[in-house]
């Protein structure tokens, strides 16, 4: 659809222009944020997550839903 | 023009009782919504001296019907912010009241949660020590089982049902790129064992592309008809095909963008051309598991396209649909429906992973790929498929989603206020201030009536077949006027 391609074109454009240097860094942000927060969840999951993984997991069991 | 799209959402909460030898899940959901009612009631200080817990015979109680022993079946109630809170099937189910708008959809679907939190702390109040009752908003138990979050939306009567299978089904197969909940592994719906993460807790179970099934052979487009408004002018759009979210956004996007596409299909503006799948079931798992979202999906004429490539179609009929027909249909949430699509499928498009925190699949897998990078796990590690599970635990403190950053659209206060309060733009307003004044007078509640007992003989019953009637701006200054339920009543009856 000629409607789509235009939307889209300037995103790919710019994609390949150098000015694009710009826009990165903020994806790459908010990355590193993310996996600096979860590598502090990860330092304190063990104290939240339930004791024995495989018998919780085992019987969560749900009969009789839509 | 398409009908103001009036939606709700309904939950199915799985449910475990802990400490108990052979627990009953019908049981725990009895006591877990006993004990919630329970408390409302001595918070509310209602009187219970006139009220006869026994006259549930319609199905429906109010919220001050509930008896002190604990029955196991049928305890269904009616809150005062218009919501149903019930025992369906083997899990305690909390219906949004009806909701003008996706954001009011949002807000009493959050309000739901805080309500099954809640109830899970009333529970154990009156629970033996080490005994339990524990939730999760999710819809699979990972050994096969589903249980459902629903969707429902009011549409035009004169509305072919053809037409809405029609331009529904890729809708319904692709949106889980933003509405999927995630899920470690797979349980049905062949090649299991290849499957590592996939983006949808439901895409397994689904046999079928229309049927009124919702428990077996489970179809994309649930037919059922029930429109619980008035049937020569209203249809309610069933929705089974759904993951039940956590994430504010994804909730809005969910019901938001599915309300826009059912506009579209009800002012038959969606252009199907290269839009039609040529096998939906096939492609819901397709798409669910393709975490390159780069598959190419067949359709109908022949040609392929992606997930991603068919939802920006969509995306583009909406924006021609906003500026030409306008978008007065979502309830004032149009404009954000629209830019929240289009940052969605734009993320996508660049990296899916910065997703987290709005899509739920996405926020879970990164927690779960974090944990099994740092441990050096394979992914069929229990540790894992505990991650998935434990992520929709709605207890705050166990709760992993809650721990992990997410958007929000919605303060604490308005959520929490959407508790007790119904929404003011339709008639759950009438349902919900009925109940918070008069319940020792409401006999019965239903979606589409109200039922008065003024003493006398026979019950009074109030119609409310049309869904944007009763609301705050009508209705506020009649409950103003009126003392008393008969005084009520009185003036409904001499206003027709």
């Amino acid at each position: 659809m000629a409607e789509r391609e235009l939307k889209r074109r300037p995103e790919r454009e710019r994609e390949q222009e150098p000015a694009e240097v710009e826009e990165a860094p903020q994806g790459g942000e908010k990355a590193e944020k993310l996996k600096a927060e979860l590598d502090e969840l990860l330092d304190e999951i063990d104290e939240v997550l339930e004791d024995n993984a495989e018998e919780f997991v085992r019987n969560y069991v749900q009969k009789g839903g839509q | 023009m398409a009908i103001q799209k009036v939606c709700g959402v309904e939950t199915e909460y799985g449910i475990t009782h802990l400490g108990v030898a052979e627990p009953n899940p019908i049981t725990a959901s009895s006591l877990l919504i006993q004990a919630y009612v329970a408390a409302v009631q001595r918070r509310v200080g209602w009187d219970f001296e006139d009220e006869t817990p026994g006259r549930d015979a319609r199905g429906f109680a109010r919220e001050g019907a509930s008896a002190p022993v604990v029955e196991t079946h049928l305890v269904n109630a009616v809150l005062t912010n218009g919501a149903r809170f019930y025992v369906d099937h083997a899990h305690p189910e909390y219906s949004t009241p009806e909701c003008a708008s996706p954001l009011d959809a949002v807000r009493w679907d959050r309000a739901g949660e805080l309500i099954l939190t809640r109830a899970m702390a009333a529970a154990a109040e009156t629970l033996p020590p080490g005994q339990e009752i524990v939730v999760y908003k999710n819809n699979s138990d990972g050994k096969g089982n589903s249980y459902g979050c629903h969707e429902n939306y009011l549409l035009d009567r004169e509305v072919p049902f053809a037409r809405i299978v029609a331009g529904i089904l890729t809708h319904f197969v692709t949106r889980q790129l933003y509405t999927g909940a995630g899920k470690v592994g797979a349980e049905a719906g062949g090649e299991t064992d290849q499957v590592t993460f996939q983006l949808s807790q439901r895409a397994d179970f689904f046999e079928e592309e229309v049927g009124l099934e919702t428990t077996l052979k489970r179809p994309l487009v649930n037919t059922r008809d029930e429109p619980h408004a008035d049937p020569r002018k209203y249809r309610r759009l069933h929705v089974i095909a759904g993951d039940a979210n956590l994430c504010e956004v994804a909730t809005f996007l969910k019901v938001g963008v599915t309300a826009l596409v059912l506009s579209m299909i009800e002012d038959d503006f969606l252009d199907l051309e290269g839009l039609v799948l040529a096998a939906p079931v096939r492609a819901v798992r397709q798409v669910s598991r393709d975490l390159t979202f780069a598959a190419p999906l067949d359709l109908a004429d022949g040609g392929t396209s992606t997930a991603l490539g068919l939802q920006w179609r969509l995306f583009e009929q909406a924006q021609k649909y906003a500026e030409s027909e306008g978008l007065d249909s979502l309830g004032g949430s149009g404009p954000e429906v629209l830019a929240g699509w289009e940052r969605a499928l734009e993320t996508l498009e660049s990296d899916p992973s910065l997703l987290a925190g709005t899509a739920d699949w996405a926020t879970k897998r990164s927690l779960v790929e974090a944990y099994r990078e740092r441990h050096g796990l394979s992914w069929r590690h229990p540790r894992l498929a505990q991650l998935d599970l434990q992520y929709h635990d709605l207890r705050p403190g166990r709760s992993l989603f809650a721990r992990l950053p997410s958007e929000r659209l919605l303060s604490e206060e308005e959520v929490r206020a959407a508790v007790t309060e119904p929404p003011r733009t339709t008639r759950a307003y009438f349902r919900g201030r009925c109940l918070e004044r008069w319940a020792s007078s409401v006999a019965a509640a239903n979606w589409d009536s109200m039922v008065f007992d003024l003493g006398g003989d026979p019950l009074q019953r109030v119609p409310m077949l049309e869904p944007l009637r009763g609301t705050a701006e009508v209705v506020d200054s009649l409950f103003e006027e009126c003392r008393t339920p008969a005084e009520l009543l009185a003036r409904l009856g001499s206003e027709g």
